[in-house]
């Protein structure tokens, strides 16, 4: 049996997936990325074959993706993070031909054709807002963990308006509404509506055809996923193994290169 | 020593060393308190301005020039610090901090302006002259050039409506021509405008020339970063026996390049068209995030619109100067502004005739003119042709907005795409 690996660097979490050749899922691991972009890659790697029980030798192939993909320095390739999405989405979910991805700091919109290879995307320009790190600036200036964000903003029911574009100017503008009265869960659902008002942005820009598919670590966000839904008009798709897409599609593009090795040479024209 | 050896790599020599003696003469000339004709690349005018002896400023070029060499920043910052605005256009900023520094530049120094010429091409082009005409109380002349009405009318010469358009430039070159005299106090002079134009007449064949020899495959220049070059020297030395010379040069040596299959790379992947203004500041390396790939540019709009239509190859009627240089000024103008706002025509042919795997959109933050349009363009080809495209924005001179990380994710990310659909296709034919 042979396994691929695939560890995506992302700027605040490295994650990695190990897959059989049957593209099951064996193990996966996460960890912060923190300064030491290698040790994160390293460890989250050491991580998943701890996980797996298996040995490091057995995995043949490993593909680097995300921001720190270079640095997966005992990878064997990289590929961008927007096919490794595109690619692990289309794989969880055959129907899916369009993917939006949120991470902590950029958010992508990608179109994908049904074999899974990407037609367009389209990807937030050097700003952060409408990424995750929109919600850590609220989640900082409510003193609400993470996790906790997307429940409490679902119990608001008269969302305030954010009308700021800046994630840095987004936690004053949430601290004014505090200031105002407002309720935290309504300031939170106003949030939400935010983010998801200009990913829908995005998502226009390529075009949305069903079905989607909402990855990254945002896709956790209960919150996120109905407003993101609400805005689009559509269900979304979102997998127990969103935070861990791009990994999971990075290890299915290592596993093609394993097979891809094992295939045999197409006869030509001289050997007929 | 092979024939190869000696005419390959020519023409970027070649410009390089022109260039610099273009900045030699300007510097000589400000330092002998001469006073120069600022114009712009869309319609310079100047086969017509050499005549009255003006060395000639393109302020646009001398801006682009501090991108390329890597001090933009310390003029935008300069010019910001004086009260423009981040969001003004970078070329003009980068301007404004050249004259308040009395010319400086590190190309050397730019004399100041005598008049100014220019026209309505671009909008920004106007207001950008009014900031000479008030610093030095110098007369500005615009050339208001009709544009086409909507893709796909060009009428040539003869039609009614050109006709017409022709007659109103022809009667403000004749006020041109009198401001000149008057400014310079040089009595105009026909035959020195038709050896002026007779070279135009070559260089305009060249770039032509040029253009078309790019369809070869492999490509033997690279849109882009040499076709850079070669529009640098189009421009600024438009008009003038050495830019004949050059472009008589260049047009053999791609020739050279074409019958011999000679490319600008050792492999080139995939060829790719080029729709904005390239982004300086990180100019070689923003090149090299396409050819590190196999990928290469074998066309782009920049060459045609910030050529002034040269694409064209007009020819100048010798025997009527001043009417066929209005002739010139219109088609090529006009043509210059189709190059920006009615792309999608020009663009599908170009897929066809260059064998183009894709298309890289540039807007850019500095330039409305050229890049509002681009996300419409953009959807308008798609619909038109079957053809993989980049959406990717930077800027053309200011680095705050120029974020390689992104741009190399994205750049990566179309390749990636272009070699899965280039798999699928030899799937399907397996």
């Amino acid at each position: 049996m042979a396994y691929a690996a695939g560890v995506d660097v992302g700027s605040t979490q490295t994650k990695a997936v190990l897959i059989d050749e049957d593209r099951r899922i064996v193990s996966r691991a996460l960890t912060d990325t923190g300064a030491n972009v290698i040790q994160a890659a390293e460890r989250s790697f050491r991580e998943a074959l701890a996980a797996g029980n298996l040995p490091e030798e057995e995995v043949e192939y490993v593909v680097g993706t995300g921001y720190g993909r270079y640095k997966v320095t005992f990878g064997n390739t990289q590929v961008t993070e927007i096919s490794c999405h595109g690619r692990g989405a289309a794989h969880m979910f055959p129907a899916t031909r369009t993917v939006i991805d949120m991470g902590g700091q950029d958010t992508k919109a990608i179109r994908v054709s049904p074999t899974g290879e990407i037609q367009d995307f389209c990807m937030n320009d050097k700003c952060a807002a409408g990424t995750g790190r929109f919600l850590g600036a609220a989640s900082s200036a409510l003193d609400i963990p993470l996790p906790d964000l997307g429940p409490t903003a679902l119990r608001g029911d008269r969302p305030v308006k954010i009308s700021t574009t800046c994630t840095v100017f987004a936690e004053s503008e949430v601290l004014s509404w505090l200031g105002k009265g407002k309720r935290i869960e309504d300031i939170l659902l106003g949030v939400h509506q935010s983010i998801a008002a200009r990913s829908a942005g995005l998502l226009r820009r390529v075009g949305v055809e069903e079905e989607v598919t909402f990855t990254g670590g945002v896709a956790r966000n209960v919150a996120m996923i109905a407003a993101l839904e609400e805005r689009i008009g559509a269900r979304v798709n979102v997998s127990e193994e969103s935070h861990y897409m791009g990994a999971l599609g990075a290890a299915l593009f290592a596993l093609d290169r394993i097979l891809a090795s094992r295939a045999p040479a197409r006869s030509t024209r001289e050997d007929a | 020593m092979t024939e190869t050896d000696t005419i390959v790599g020519r023409g970027n020599r070649d410009g390089a060393q022109l260039f610099r003696t273009w900045f030699e003469g300007l510097t000589a000339s400000a330092e002998q308190g001469q006073s120069a004709a600022y114009v712009f690349v869309m319609g310079s005018l100047a086969e017509l301005l050499r005549v009255f002896e003006f060395p000639i400023v393109f302020p646009e070029i001398n801006s682009l020039q501090t991108a390329v060499r890597r001090v933009a920043h310390e003029y935008l910052d300069e010019a910001e610090d004086y009260g423009y605005s981040p969001d003004i256009c970078g070329y003009v900023k980068a301007d404004v901090a050249v004259q308040l520094r009395g010319g400086e530049h590190p190309m050397g120094r730019i004399p100041r302006p005598a008049l100014a010429v220019y026209t309505n091409a671009c909008n920004t082009y106007i207001k950008w002259a009014e900031i000479w005409e008030r610093m030095y109380q110098v007369p500005v002349f615009t050339l208001d050039v009709p544009g086409a009405r909507a893709d796909g009318q060009s009428p040539g010469l003869g039609d009614p409506v050109l006709e017409n358009d022709r007659r109103y430039v022809l009667a403000q070159l004749r006020e041109l021509i009198a401001l000149c005299e008057r400014v310079s106090g040089i009595r105009f002079d026909v035959d020195r405008l038709r050896e002026h134009l007779a070279h135009a007449n070559t260089m305009q064949r060249g770039w032509q020339r040029l253009l078309e020899l790019n369809a070869s495959r492999p490509s033997v220049f690279n849109a882009l970063s040499d076709g850079t070059i070669f529009l640098g020297v189009a421009n600024g030395f438009r008009g003038t026996a050495e830019g004949a010379r050059y472009f008589t040069e260049l047009v053999e040596e791609m020739e050279h390049k074409a019958a011999r299959g000679i490319g600008t790379l050792t492999d080139e992947q995939y060829r790719l068209l080029f729709v904005g203004v390239p982004c300086y500041p990180i100019f070689r390396r923003f090149n090299e995030l396409f050819t590190e790939w196999g990928g290469t540019f074998v066309n782009s709009t920049y060459l045609w619109f910030a050529s002034g239509g040269a694409n064209l190859g007009f020819q100048y009627d010798l025997a009527r100067p001043v009417e066929s240089l209005a002739d010139g000024l219109l088609l090529g103008v006009r043509d210059a502004m189709t190059s920006m706002f009615f792309q999608t025509r020009i663009l599908d042919e170009m897929c066809e005739a260059f064998a183009a795997d894709g298309v890289v959109y540039h807007p850019i933050k500095s330039c409305r003119t050229v890049s509002t349009g681009l996300a419409d363009s953009r959807r308008a080809l798609a619909q038109v042709r079957d053809i993989p495209s980049l959406f990717i924005e930077s800027d053309m001179m200011d680095r705050r907005v120029v974020a390689e990380a992104q741009l190399k994710n994205r750049i990566d990310a179309f390749f990636e795409g272009l070699a899965a659909r280039r798999d699928q296709v030899a799937a399907r034919g397996a």
